[in-house]
């Protein structure tokens, strides 16, 4: 299961915090700035995985860096640590699709589309969806349907992929 | 318009905030912020409350506290526009959790949108109840997700997936609700959906143990079909990642297996197949691909396996170790460690690239191949592994080494096949990394060094040159100093060659050169200079010819600050300078130190029965001290022994070694032997004794355990009192009081003497002196053995000399017979007479005695009469 997923910047601001265990508002400031005391020290070409007791004693962390920011996955010993690392490219890649080249700043500003993004790939802890491009489908619905919120959905699309299995 | 009014836009309230350039300015603006949201709360303002509400959620980011916007989620998700509803769920999720009361209010209206016409909705509303479902809520709200289990859209069957997953968590119960609904989503096309419905599977399956074999006998082979298609499916763009169609599908799909397969013949043999194919066939030059092995391999190490599986399992981690991604080396070890309990002959084969990894540049890397190093050495391969290990702490990083010694150490002390060996690697670990080497480690290195009595030479010159070159190393000096003293004759003259030894040319002066360098140089610290003039006081011995530069290099301690030193150096100095011909024994080599004793120490858990043992054969009365051998007693530290008073013989020195451990080990000090004119030396062992009781570094010197009460033979390392104190019993009492002449009036001496009773001037004229010395036996604090000492300090002989005492009832008193009944004039002798005192009111009254002395001078008869009330208290 995954633990949580946290977004930093270098300076060690919270771009995206969802914790999948609930934390105590002051726990979470306390891993976070645990996390990133951590990350700035570390060395540039070592593995991207750290031993991290935050949640218990299986616990691992996972992170990369993009530009300038710190993606952050924590998970238990029943996640692939190798396909975390797919799961963050995803996770950006598809952020790099909703916002057109991706920057801090569009996530610092849309951080509740960010979120919608990221429930749309985890839930509770598991993966939901793997495809960047499903990913962003149900969410350019979401965003048509708080600009026009008395209509139902644009396009049946979803009646599309039903009838077309 | 105000900048923090609840019209303010987000976005402009992101803005204010990242423009603060302190955390008390942004403090300032998120209280205000705040104090207007809340504002509004009251007002029950609806049309800015979501935006309010998304406010809140970056503050809570922020980690500020956000108690006040949880009752807003509720109205939010209560309304019925989409955008409130998104908003709402959202602070849901993350402002609340599942311990609060507020949550109970929200299952209705997830209740409703869980039955939404709006399939988006009802995918808000799954998504919370995913992520902070309650027990309760788990309970009333499994049905509905249940029935969206078979939803038309494939995006909300597979978020009821997920949901279903944390209500089974919630409520085990629930498991056989979804066990049918699961089984015919595994045979879905969509991809999502099939993920998510093998999650669910894999968590039924922990949860309930009737879900896992239904799903076994059920499912296996259509999973199994399910993986086949996978791997061997033409190009879907859609799920590509670098290439490989789906990797999380597949990583899923093995994974489902291996708890199918986990303890099942059976199932494991259907997936046999399909395994082989996977480990051989899938890419290993992009992450996903590795991502696949990786799972493949943990799956085929925990399935029931014929091992011709395994064995490619476990090639594959060995290539993964000679890959150039950092992370594929980190996760393939961690796989290792646990492929080694599954099949330790085929990880072995990997042993030298996992040896590689030990050298790696990311420090994760390397501890983790440290540790599985560790695990893969055995007493085939022992010497080559070591070896590298060492070579490789050459070159290590400073922050690596620590880590690495303390392995080596411990690899090399369970493993070692023969004394010689230890002792090289030892020499090696200690040159290398001396400061990073533990104190058991060394200490343990001495045991052995003592035990190999016919490497005493080899090692001493070993050590000799290790000193030169590696001087800097604590422990390295501490080992070689100690041997030195030990073993510097054999050093010298090059006893004990070994046929590979090349002999080396040292002179006395050069032994002595090493050990002043040592005990000089400004790293070393207390323990190690004690140890140096330790070791010079045996060298003077071994080496009479430096006698007199080794007293100079002595009394340069002498006014060191640090009392343990100057102690050492002055009562060394007088024992070179005054007592050559007691110095041989006092600091003869030191006996085998038990290794048995030693390590069981180190377990903690020493036998009480070693020290009886140690003692019993060695226990001599204590009439037949003065004949005993120097060295004998050192053994006989068992302290048990009371050291009876009945002797009648003024004998200074009996119970000197009883003295020392009763002051050690009683800390009431009620029992303290004390014989007149011994006391000073019991204070110089006692002096030992109580620095041992402080604590202080003295223990550590030369004990090898800090337990200083659990004397074994190990305590042979132990103060040098105890030496000087079995030596001392073979001389007259005259000469051993001048061991302390160079002490002067140190205060430390009467602090020492704490616990035990001063002796009393009892009567004192112009001519005589009556000094009483007070002892207790242990165990009956009421009576008093009283020594009563007279002393002539006039020219003329006194004779027919009685002394005679009275006490009050409360007391009983025996008096012994005198030594004699003539006391020779100007303090030429005395006599000694003993006193039994017993107190029957002990604590509540203090002695008093009439005492009355007649005796005659030129024959005609004096009588000195007093009463002596000072005696101490508690007596």
């Amino acid at each position: 299961m995954i633990r949580a997923v946290i977004v930093i910047n270098d300076q060690g601001k919270p771009r995206l915090v969802k914790f999948y265990d609930y934390q105590p508002v002051e726990k979470q400031q306390e891993i976070i700035r645990n996390i990133y005391s951590v990350l700035c020290s570390r060395a540039e070409n070592v593995s991207n995985f750290v031993q991290d007791s935050t949640f218990g004693p299986d616990t691992r962390l996972a992170y990369k860096t993009f530009a300038t920011l710190y993606f952050i996955v924590i998970f238990d010993d029943s996640e692939n640590e190798l396909a975390i690392l797919d799961l963050m490219q995803v996770f950006v890649e598809t952020l790099d699709k909703c916002f057109s080249n991706v920057c801090e700043l569009d996530i610092v500003f849309n951080f509740n589309k960010v979120h919608t993004i990221l429930d749309e790939i985890i839930l509770g802890g598991q993966v939901v969806e793997m495809s960047s491009s499903e990913v962003v489908k149900a969410v350019d619905e979401i965003s048509w349907l708080e600009k026009n919120p008395n209509s139902t959905a644009r396009v049946p699309k979803s009646i599309s992929g039903w009838q077309g299995r | 318009m105000n900048p923090f009014s609840s019209e303010t836009r987000l976005r402009d309230m992101i803005r204010a905030i990242r423009a603060c350039k302190t955390a008390a300015e942004e403090r300032a603006v998120v209280r205000k912020e705040c104090a207007s949201i809340r504002a509004a709360v009251s007002d029950n303002d609806n049309d800015y409350r979501h935006r309010n509400l998304a406010k809140l959620m970056f503050i809570h980011m922020l980690g500020y506290p956000t108690h006040f916007g949880q009752m807003e989620c509720l109205k939010l998700i209560a309304a019925p526009g989409f955008p409130e509803k998104r908003i709402g769920y959202l602070g849901l999720m993350l402002l609340l959790d599942e311990r609060q009361e507020v949550l109970m209010l929200v299952t209705n209206s997830l209740k409703q949108d869980l039955n939404h016409t709006n399939q988006y909705i009802v995918g808000l509303a799954l998504c919370a109840l995913g992520n902070i479902s309650s027990a309760e809520m788990a309970r009333d709200l499994a049905p509905e997700v249940e029935r969206l289990l078979q939803f038309r859209d494939p995006n909300v069957r597979k978020k009821a997936a997920l949901c279903s997953i944390r209500i089974i968590k919630k409520v085990p119960d629930l498991a056989e609700n979804f066990v049918n609904p699961v089984a015919s989503l595994l045979k879905e096309k969509h991809h999502g959906v099939l993920l998510t419905a093998i999650q669910l599977c894999a968590d039924l399956c922990t949860v309930s143990e009737e879900a896992l074999e239904y799903f076994r006998k059920k499912c296996t082979e259509g999973l199994v079909k399910v993986l086949k298609d996978a791997v061997n499916s033409p190009y879907a763009p859609e799920y590509d990642i670098s290439g490989i169609s789906d990797p999380f599908l597949q990583i899923r799909l093995l994974r489902i297996l291996r708890i199918l397969g986990h303890g099942d013949a059976d199932a494991s043999d259907l997936m046999n197949d399909i395994l082989a194919q996977v480990a051989t066939k899938t890419e290993s030059n992009k992450n996903a691909g590795n991502a696949i092995l990786y799972e493949c391999v943990e799956t085929i190490m925990s399935i029931e396996d014929s091992g011709g599986l395994r064995v490619l399992a476990i090639n594959i981690l060995g290539r993964f170790l000679s890959n150039r991604d950092n992370n594929i080396r980190y996760v393939a070890l961690n796989m290792l460690m646990k492929a080694i309990s599954v099949d330790g002959q085929a990880v072995q084969r990997h042993r030298a690239t996992i040896l590689e990894c030990v050298k790696d540049s990311d420090a994760s890397i390397r501890k983790r191949a440290l540790e599985l190093v560790y695990l893969l050495v055995n007493e085939t391969n022992v010497k080559p592994l070591t070896k590298e290990l060492i070579d490789y702490l050459e070159v290590s990083d400073q922050d690596f080494k620590g880590d690495l010694t303390a392995k080596i150490c411990s690899i090399v002390e369970k493993l070692s096949p023969e004394k010689i060996w230890y002792i090289d690697q030892m020499l090696k670990v200690l040159c290398e990394a001396g400061n990073y080497v533990k104190d058991e480690v060394w200490h343990g290195l001495i045991v052995v060094i003592t035990n190999a009595s016919n490497l005493h030479g080899y090692t001493v010159r070993s050590l000799y040159r290790a000193i030169q070159t590696s001087g800097d190393q604590e422990a390295v000096v501490r080992v070689a100093v100690w041997c030195i003293g030990e073993y510097g004759d054999l050093l010298v003259n090059n006893i004990g060659m070994l046929e590979l030894e090349e002999p080396i040319t040292v002179t006395e002066n050069d032994t002595v050169d090493v050990i002043e360098v040592a005990i000089k140089h400004h790293t070393s610290d207390l323990t190690t200079r004690a140890m140096c003039l330790t070791a010079l006081l045996k060298l003077s011995s071994r080496f009479p010819s430096c006698s007199q530069r080794i007293k100079d290099i002595v009394n340069q301690s002498k006014g060191s600050l640090l009392l343990e030193l100057q102690q050492r150096s002055i009562e060394f100095d007088s024992i070179i300078e005054k007592h050559q011909n007691l110095r041989s024994a006092l600091v003869e080599r030191m006996p085998v130190l038990d290794e048995a004793t030693y390590s069981g120490r180190r377990a903690g858990s020493l036998p009480a029965a070693v020290s009886t043992s140690q003692g019993n054969p060695l226990q001599i009365p204590n009439g037949v001290h003065k004949t005993a051998a120097p060295l004998l007693d050192l053994l006989d530290l068992s302290a048990d022994d009371p050291a009876p008073q009945s002797s009648s013989s003024p004998n200074f020195l009996q119970d000197l070694l009883g003295g020392d451990i009763l002051s050690s080990v009683s800390q009431s000090g009620t029992t303290q032997p004390q014989k007149s004119g011994a006391d000073v030396l019991l204070d110089l062992l006692s002096t030992g004794s109580s620095l041992a009781q402080n604590g202080s570094s003295t223990a550590d010197i030369l004990l090898i355990s800090q337990d200083n009460k659990n004397k074994t033979s190990v305590n042979a390392l132990d103060s040098l009192s105890s030496p000087m104190a079995n030596s001392a019993q073979s001389l007259p009492a005259s000469s051993i009081m001048d061991l302390l002449d160079g002490f002067g009036p140190s205060p430390t001496v009467p602090n020492d003497n704490g616990p035990a009773y001063p002796p009393l001037v009892a009567f004192e004229s112009s001519s005589l002196s009556l000094v009483f010395n007070f002892s207790k036996q242990p165990g009956s604090p009421h009576i008093t053995q009283i020594e009563a000492n007279f002393t002539n300090k006039s020219s003329d002989i006194y004779t027919d000399f009685i002394f005679q005492a009275a006490v009050p009832k409360f007391l009983q008193l025996h008096l012994e017979p005198a030594s004699s009944n003539t006391l020779p004039g100007s303090g030429n002798g005395s006599i000694t007479q003993k006193l039994r005192v017993t107190n029957n009111q002990h604590g509540k009254k203090s002695l008093v005695m009439r005492i009355r002395i007649s005796y005659k001078l030129n024959n005609k008869d004096m009588l000195e009469e007093g009463q002596i009330s000072n005696f101490p208290r508690d007596l």
